[in-house]
């Protein structure tokens, strides 16, 4: 790990001068940041410690039903927050199908947003990786390709963003709020983070020194709490990253889709807005066949970017599943092993 | 068959006392309390820290250090290349025995495997060396990685395993596979696997003058001690190792490795005391790993079910410079019964580190691809996969005809049947499904693992105070050895457990043999019998020969130990307590000694097994392919059980691996590089908690008058195995789809896509 300064300011507007600089960076819960700098991955000049700001880990029930998160809330207090969980179910149960109790308790809704892929060739610090090092290649493409992109990926990066919480945010347009050199600013989450294009060292929309201060869910999104879920699959009960997941939610009027809404995580750079398949369901009828092909709709771009296929049709299946799972209701609490297969009720197969 | 000549002074014998007590861990509440010093605790006056720079290609040269770079990072005092570290008395690159192993000490340039160490950056913390070490900014001049298993070239090895033939046979296959009503055909693959403790190799080493004093996790004391000396030029009785606790070694901490070697070299280098320890990522390279098999089975069987034939030819990788081929044929040697049996070895050479002991070696490997292979055929000859194991159970040893010296698997197969409700099982897959509409499947599989035994010392005294000290150089790594031995020792001078004080962990004290082979138990327990023995038999014929005691002309019938006394045997209204013995002679202490090894008498004559039969219950989603072990029930049987709460936690753990075997654990190494791609613990999968919500171990009993005085067969291994199996056969059963590539993960059970 190199040597770097560390700063501990008090006030947003301290953080954002001390961060300005190159190679500054901020730290919140650690949990991936610290990781990267003990693999020598990342090696920042300074760490500015936004923990200590005050006000920035409060969750504000706002005058349209929505709500404002800090971007300090630690995942396991939003996700055991019964008012949120109640109106937001599914991105309680995202938060808690993520890693694990101790990481929950220390990671950060802001930093949530900020995590990096977790590609292999990323992670290697010997590897070629357009990310570390714009231009240098990519060793993910004819490697272990497993894990990688089916939607959204360039020849320049096949990594995803591996985020649960951000599926289920993306979903319900959530909104984050920026504060920085430039002053307030605020980008809906779906266009916060970037594709990789041939820019994948560029993941998000903040500019040097910007830092989130909250993410926004308008109240539009509660409307859904009745039918709202998050689908998680991947190799082992928990503590896995996805393969493939989805945030599922419909507004039903009897059995007729008012709207729908469907995000997919693990299959592209950025969480996955699937506005193709809303549409498809928008005024449809509730029911399997309809899931069918909005699920075709959500995957129609997709293509492998590897030996990674199956993740095409798996991610067919959890979204007709997530949509079924939907339609059933959402559970009056949280189950046990959230967003698991394994944690569903009685459900009917497709 | 007669007495073997096993039993020892067997007079005092009192079994149920504290053998078979289920005594909770003697070093508990330090290790819950923190208070358990680990090797990584030690801290001694002066020491420094040392990093390992580790190459990241398979194979090449190293061309350039930045050596000045790393130099100039405040805080990094020296930085050990192949240009600058201290002499050794002996090539690294000797092999003298089958357990030495060639160990990469910065003899060269030569890079042959990934994370192979290439420089030792010492520094007074460890983020200073750490720094120093990326600062080297290795280059390279890279040859291409042989990494392509199986496809390499093959050769067949002299010996697989230790010492095992590469090649052997039993009747004709090819007449019985051609005389068969029905034949099996069927290739199973298995990946390279990593160690992976949760303690990583590490060592504080210090030296004063020529004598070495260091703290390390060894599994085999004596045999660290021997090889330090070897490489350092000094006498054996110089090395001083500590290594009480051990964070779990499987084998990996078994032959001391070039890591910790590495250390003791920084040490002597920079004069001052160094810690070395091993960050995750560089546990997958120089401490071994399970190495990748290919087996392909070929099974005949006549209309009744019985078997005509196994043919089982294994490919497996070692490195490109040393020899370790795993064992996996052995397990066909010694489960079922048929009148033909080959096994054959080819290996191949990879630019890997060399393949090591991994707990069940050859066992696990093997035994997931046997017993997956018998639950073909049993389906094959529409028999239930429990009958067709008892159509073909093995009254001999099928391989060497030998008898069993004791085989309770029969009662296994029964009492583990029972208890998960076996009967229950339709015989075609996919049939099963739970409330929530998930397919169920029940798999079973065969457990086994030799029962074996190395040499061992051990030293006991009985003080005047009427307590007891019994010493040996066991190491106890996490599985409770300490407190199982500690009962052994008890027991072997008639005292209470609180009476005697047992100690153990160091390299000056009697040499315990290898805490490996499933044999700890058994081997360091009777040497600590042998011992406690001895001490009781001096002090009954001090007794006996002495006319103002009340045992005095005992003679032929003797006297047994019980409790801190001797009584006569044919009177036991007349006794003596030790202390009283002790005080009349005016002798301070006695002292006893004892050894065990194998008797090669008993081993001509028996084959010797620990059994087991382990049933699993899978859930797998129908859709989505996800699949989680709903339940798992294991019967074995080991002989002589000192502990059960310990030995029950050593199958439930067994029974996890063979799980994670089944379904997580596999090495992702990039096909280019030769370099493994999920070198650490959050993309190397190993089961968590929400993966095994019920397991069960029954504990079958069973007398053997074999396998050594105390009837101790081993237990630490043998739950890998069968279990494995029965969840790959489960995951059959529940789906329809065999899968034959270990592990099986979602990808290859979401089936037909149906676009």
């Amino acid at each position: 790990m190199n040597r770097f300064d560390y700063a501990r300011p008090a006030t947003i507007a301290e953080a954002v001068a001390l961060a300005a600089e190159p190679g500054a960076t901020y730290l919140a819960g650690g949990t991936n940041l610290l990781d990267l700098m003990k693999g020598d991955l990342v090696r920042p000049a300074r760490l500015v410690d936004v923990t200590h700001i005050p006000g920035l880990d409060a969750i504000e029930p706002l005058a349209d039903g929505g709500v404002r998160i800090g971007a300090l809330v630690r995942n396991a207090d939003l996700a055991h927050d019964a008012d949120f969980a109640r109106r937001f179910p599914a991105i309680a149960e995202a938060l808690l199908a993520g890693a694990s109790a101790q990481l929950r308790n220390a990671a950060t809704a802001g930093g949530n947003l900020l995590q990096r892929t977790r590609c292999a060739y990323f992670y290697d610090a010997a590897s070629a990786c357009n990310k570390r090092t714009p231009g240098a290649g990519c060793d993910a493409r004819g490697g272990e390709t497993r894990m990688q992109a089916v939607l959204g990926w360039s020849e320049h990066c096949i990594a995803t963003h591996p985020s649960d919480f951000c599926v289920p945010l993306v979903a319900f347009d959530a909104i984050v709020e920026i504060e920085g050199p430039k002053g307030r600013r605020e980008c809906p989450l779906e266009h916060f983070h970037r594709l990789p294009g041939d820019t994948p060292e560029r993941e998000s929309d903040l500019a040097p020194g910007e830092m989130i201060t909250a993410v926004r869910l308008p109240g539009a999104a509660a409307q859904f709490a009745g039918h709202a879920r998050y689908l998680k699959v991947r190799d082992r009960t928990s503590y896995a990253f996805a393969i493939v997941s989805a945030a599922a939610a419909l507004r039903l009027d009897g059995e007729t889709i008012v709207e729908a809404r469907l995000a997919l995580g693990s299959v592209a750079a950025k969480p996955w807005r699937a506005h193709a398949a809303e549409a498809l369901l928008a005024g449809a009828q509730a029911n399997e066949a309809n899931f069918r092909r909005a699920a075709e709709a959500a995957l129609a771009e997709a293509r492998p970017a590897g030996a990674n296929g199956y993740k095409i049709e798996l991610a067919r299946r959890v979204v007709r599943r997530a949509f079924i799972l939907a339609h059933a209701g959402t559970p009056a609490r949280i189950q046990a092993l959230p967003a698991s297969p394994f944690a569903t009720g009685a459900l009917r197969h497709v | 068959m007669s007495e073997t000549p096993l039993t020892q002074a067997s007079a005092h014998l009192r079994h149920g006392a504290n053998i078979g007590q289920s005594l909770t861990r003697h070093e508990g509440a330090l290790k819950v309390t923190g208070q358990a010093r680990y090797a990584a605790d030690h801290h001694p006056a002066g020491m420094l820290h040392a990093v390992l720079a580790v190459s990241s290609i398979a194979r090449g040269r190293v061309i350039a250090l930045d050596v000045a770079a790393a130099k100039a990072h405040p805080g990094v005092v020296d930085v050990m290349t192949p240009a600058h570290k201290p002499p050794l008395a002996q090539d690294p690159d000797e092999k003298t025995h089958p357990f030495m192993f060639r160990l990469d000490v910065l003899q060269n340039d030569r890079v042959r495997y990934p994370n192979q160490p290439i420089a030792v950056v010492i520094a007074e913390t460890l983020e200073a060396a750490t720094e120093g070490a990326v600062l080297l900014a290795p280059r390279y001049e890279t040859e291409p990685a042989r990494t392509d298993f199986p496809a390499g070239a093959h050769f067949t090895p002299a010996l697989v395993g230790v010492a095992d033939p590469a090649e052997a046979h039993h009747g004709d296959v090819e007449a019985g596979l051609a005389g068969a009503a029905r034949r099996l055909e069927a290739i199973y693959e298995t990946p390279a696997q990593y160690h992976n403790p949760m303690e990583p190799h590490g060592i504080v080493a210090a030296w004063e003058g020529d004598t070495l004093f260091i703290d390390t996790p060894s599994q085999g004391l004596a045999m660290a001690q021997a090889r330090i000396a070897g490489l350092f030029g000094i006498p054996p009785a110089a090395v001083h190792i500590r290594s009480p606790y051990i964070g779990g070694g499987f084998g990996s901490k078994g032959v001391f490795s070039g890591p910790q070697v590495l250390g003791i070299m920084a040490a002597r280098l920079v004069g001052r005391p160094v810690k070395l320890v091993l960050r995750r990522g560089q546990m997958f390279g120089p401490v071994g790993h399970r190495a990748p098999t290919r087996q392909s089975f070929r099974l005949g069987a006549d209309n009744a079910g019985a078997l005509t034939a196994i043919g089982h030819h294994t490919v497996t990788a070692s490195s490109q410079h040393d020899d370790f081929f795993e064992p996996a044929g052995g397990v066909s040697h010694t489960l079922y019964a048929s009148p033909a049996i080959a096994t054959t070895y080819e290996a191949v050479r990879l630019d890997t580190g060399t393949p090591l002991f991994m707990r069940a070696p050859g066992k696990a490997a093997g035994s997931i691809a046997l017993e997956s292979a018998i639950d073909e055929m049993a389906h094959a000859c529409a028999m239930d996969p429990l009958a067709f194991r008892l159509k073909n159970y093995a009254e001999v040893e099928p391989m060497s005809g030998k008898p069993f010296s004791s085989k309770a698997l029969r009662a296994c197969y029964a009492q583990g049947a029972e208890r998960f409700g076996w009967a229950k099982r339709p015989l075609a897959p996919r049939q099963m499904r739970d409330a929530a509409g998930m397919l169920v499947g029940w798999g079973m599989g065969t457990a086994t693992f030799p029962a074996l035994m190395f040499q061992a010392q051990a030293r006991a005294v009985l003080r005047a105070d009427g307590t007891g000290v019994v010493e040996t150089g066991a190491q106890d790594m996490g599985q409770g050895a300490w407190t199982a031995l500690g009962q052994i020792a008890a027991d072997s001078l008639a005292l209470d457990p609180d009476r005697v004080e047992f100690r153990a962990g160091s390299s000056d004290l009697p040499d315990a043999g290898i805490a490996g082979g499933s044999a700890h138990t058994a081997t360091a327990g009777m040497a600590i019998h042998g011992a406690g023995a001895d001490v009781i038999a001096r002090l009954a014929e001090l007794a006996m020969g002495d006319e103002r005691s009340p045992l005095h002309g005992a003679g032929n019938a003797g006297v047994i130990a019980r409790a801190g006394r001797l009584f006569r045997r044919d009177d036991e209204s007349r006794s003596e307590s030790y202390v009283a013995i002790l005080a009349r002679a005016g002798i301070p202490a006695i002292e006893g000694h004892g050894k065990s090894a194998t008797d090669p008498a008993a081993q001509a004559a028996y084959a010797m097994h620990a059994h087991g039969a382990v049933f699993a219950e899978v859930t797998v989603d129908p859709d989505l392919g996800q699949l989680r072990v709903t339940r798992l029930v294991g019967a074995f049987a080991a002989g002589r059980i000192i502990n059960p709460r310990m030995v029950q936690s050593q199958y439930y753990g067994g029974m996890v691996w063979g799980l994670s075997f089944a379904l997580h654990e596999q090495a992702v190494i990039d096909p280019r590089s030769g370099r493994p791609m999920n070198a650490n613990l959050g993309e190397y999968h190993v089961p968590v908690n929400a993966d095994l919500p019920s397991i069960e171990a029954i504990l079958v009993e069973e007398h053997d008058a074999h396998v050594n005085a105390l009837g101790i067969k081993g237990v630490g291994e043998i739950g890998i195995t069968g279990t494995a199996g029965a969840i790959a056969n489960a995951v059959w059963h529940a789906t329809g789809m065999r899968a034959r590539r270990f592990p099986i993960t979602l990808d290859k059970l979401i089936g037909p896509q149906d676009n």
